[in-house]
């Protein structure tokens, strides 16, 4: 099974072993990753669930849809060009032992 | 800090607001014990998702809990699976359905709101549902998957979302509503005319003006008769006719309400030490100058902060810009501010296309947006409504004009 490590910018990570087909912001949701807030249920709708996809991971992400990016320029934390949603990644084998940085703030 | 280590604030209800006065409690370094009574198992879940996501054929199957299993042990908050009964405010102290009593320094109403229940012959028969709860939308999941023909009774939020939900997985929906548009109360004309347009060239048969009379058993299924004397035929019938704030217990316990528990600006009531937020609050409105009870994930979590504030002393004017969302199938609404029936519209964009905005202007000044598949207009209103900016309709018609770039622009605030 697919694997997520969402590291915190203290230095903390936390890895977390998801069935396919499960957002980032749901694992992350469920199991407690501070930092990552997902108010919305996943809808797009909030941009609490912003998190920095590592480079490496970059080319086997889904493309940004225009809802996503437009919700990305409202992010708490600084938008840079790893910016993703997390409610908008959803985990496949290609993806498997994806690592994130979760910023310091969502609110 | 002024928060002694003896104080214990009791959070009545553990939805979005109560959690959420929890969590900004700790974040903001209180000291004393928190206790969140829980009166609905197993755990604080998040709500939004069971009218969408949670029906829809390939539904992720499980619900979002509002806080990871951890979270209430880390931050030494206790989580009780025990409803208040009775609250005595001289004593200041909660009394459990198990007869145990809490004392409290500080105690905090999130009891929320409930379905408004059906008014007429028949609701409660086998296959009529509400849907507020986690248990409800599993019955609906599992009733969903047998039904072919659906009724919804309400063209609200939760009946338009169900209603996508359920055409969307290629069942006949008819939609009944008593009034002359969809989210009437909502939205602006024009909006809830777009919406109601979409929905049925989407096959939605949403007929307005045409309330419930009766519903009827009919042989295994149910028949809907409707206000004009039409009958409906359906394996299952869902209704949406709004809510009710919990409040009885409030009443009870002697606090002033009128349709929510009344608070003042900082959502404290007029009994010392005693607080209310979320659904069940009615608060003073800066946003509409009036006393307004709000449904919402917003209300609830900004109320949830301020309150926490309050508790810890630092009392202050709640302000919060209001904003909501609702996704119905392929929809995806969201407003900022408060429509009034006077307001002015001026359509921003191009609804033919799907993507759009309407700025409700009052006296001329931009006082709610509405947008539809248009997340951007909606942040750019989120900075813009409430802040006194007048605009020119003529402007905001132009397209060139664009809300983002308005907010960017950093707006004086008048003085």
């Amino acid at each position: 099974m697919p694997t997520i490590t969402f590291a915190q910018s203290t230095g903390a990570a936390a890895e977390i072993t998801v069935d396919e087909g499960t957002s980032l912001m749901r694992a992350a949701v469920t199991n407690g990753v501070e930092g990552i807030v997902g108010e919305c249920g996943g809808q797009a709708m909030c941009a609490t669930c912003h998190v920095y996809v590592r480079p490496e991971f970059a080319d086997q992400l889904p493309e940004i849809s225009d809802d996503e990016d437009e919700m990305l320029d409202c992010t708490t934390a600084e938008r840079t060009e790893a910016s993703r949603l997390g409610c908008q990644i959803t985990m496949s084998g290609s993806l498997a032992n994806i690592v994130v940085d979760v910023p310091s703030d969502q609110v | 800090m002024a928060t002694k280590e003896t104080e214990h604030t009791v959070i009545i209800g553990a939805g979005q607001a109560g959690i959420q006065v929890a969590d900004s409690l700790r974040a903001g370094g209180y000291t004393g014990a928190v206790t969140i009574l829980n009166d609905e198992a197993p755990f604080p879940y998040q709500r939004p998702p069971l009218s969408k996501d949670y029906l829809a054929a390939d539904s992720p199957g499980t619900v979002l809990p509002l806080r990871g299993p951890d979270f209430f042990a880390a931050k030494e908050i206790t989580l009780l699976e025990a409803a208040a009964v009775a609250v005595n405010t001289a004593a200041r102290s909660v009394t459990l359905a198990d007869g145990t009593t809490l004392a409290y320094t500080h105690l905090v109403f999130a009891t929320g709101a409930a379905n408004r229940p059906l008014p007429c012959p028949g609701a409660t028969l086998p296959g009529v549902h509400a849907l507020r709860t986690l248990e409800d939308a599993e019955n609906l999941q599992r009733a969903l998957s047998a039904a072919r023909r659906i009724v919804v009774i309400g063209a609200g939020f939760i009946g338009l979302e169900f209603a996508a939900a359920a055409r969307a997985r290629g069942l006949e929906v008819t939609v009944l509503e008593f009034a002359a548009r969809p989210m009437g109360r909502a939205l602006s004309a024009t909006a809830s005319d777009w919406f109601a347009a979409r929905h049925r060239a989407d096959g939605i048969d949403l007929r307005l003006h045409e309330g419930v009379a009766a519903i009827h058993p009919d042989g295994a299924g149910l028949q809907v008769e409707s206000t004009t004397g039409d009958r409906y035929p359906a394996d299952l019938v869902l209704y949406g006719v709004g809510v009710l704030p919990r409040t009885e217990l409030a009443e009870a316990a002697g606090l002033a309400t009128d349709n929510g528990i009344l608070v003042d600006s900082a959502l404290r009531t007029g009994v010392d030490g005693v607080l209310a937020v979320g659904d069940c609050a009615s608060f003073p409105n800066a946003h509409t100058g009036s006393r307004t009870r709000l449904e919402s994930v917003q209300n609830a979590t900004d109320h949830g902060r301020h309150a926490a504030r309050s508790i810890m002393g630092h009392a202050t004017d709640y302000a919060e810009t209001p904003w909501f969302w609702s996704t119905q199938g392929s929809l995806r609404l969201q407003i900022a501010g408060i429509y009034e029936p006077t307001d002015q519209a001026v359509v921003l964009g191009d609804p033919a296309g799907g993507k759009f905005s309407i700025a409700l202007l009052r006296n001329g000044v931009l006082a709610a947006v509405e947008s539809v598949n248009s997340p951007a207009d909606h942040i750019a209103a989120r900075k813009l409504v409430g802040r006194g900016i007048a605009v020119d309709p003529s402007t905001l018609a132009d397209p060139a004009f664009s809300l983002k770039a308005l907010a960017k622009a950093g707006v004086p605030i008048p003085a």
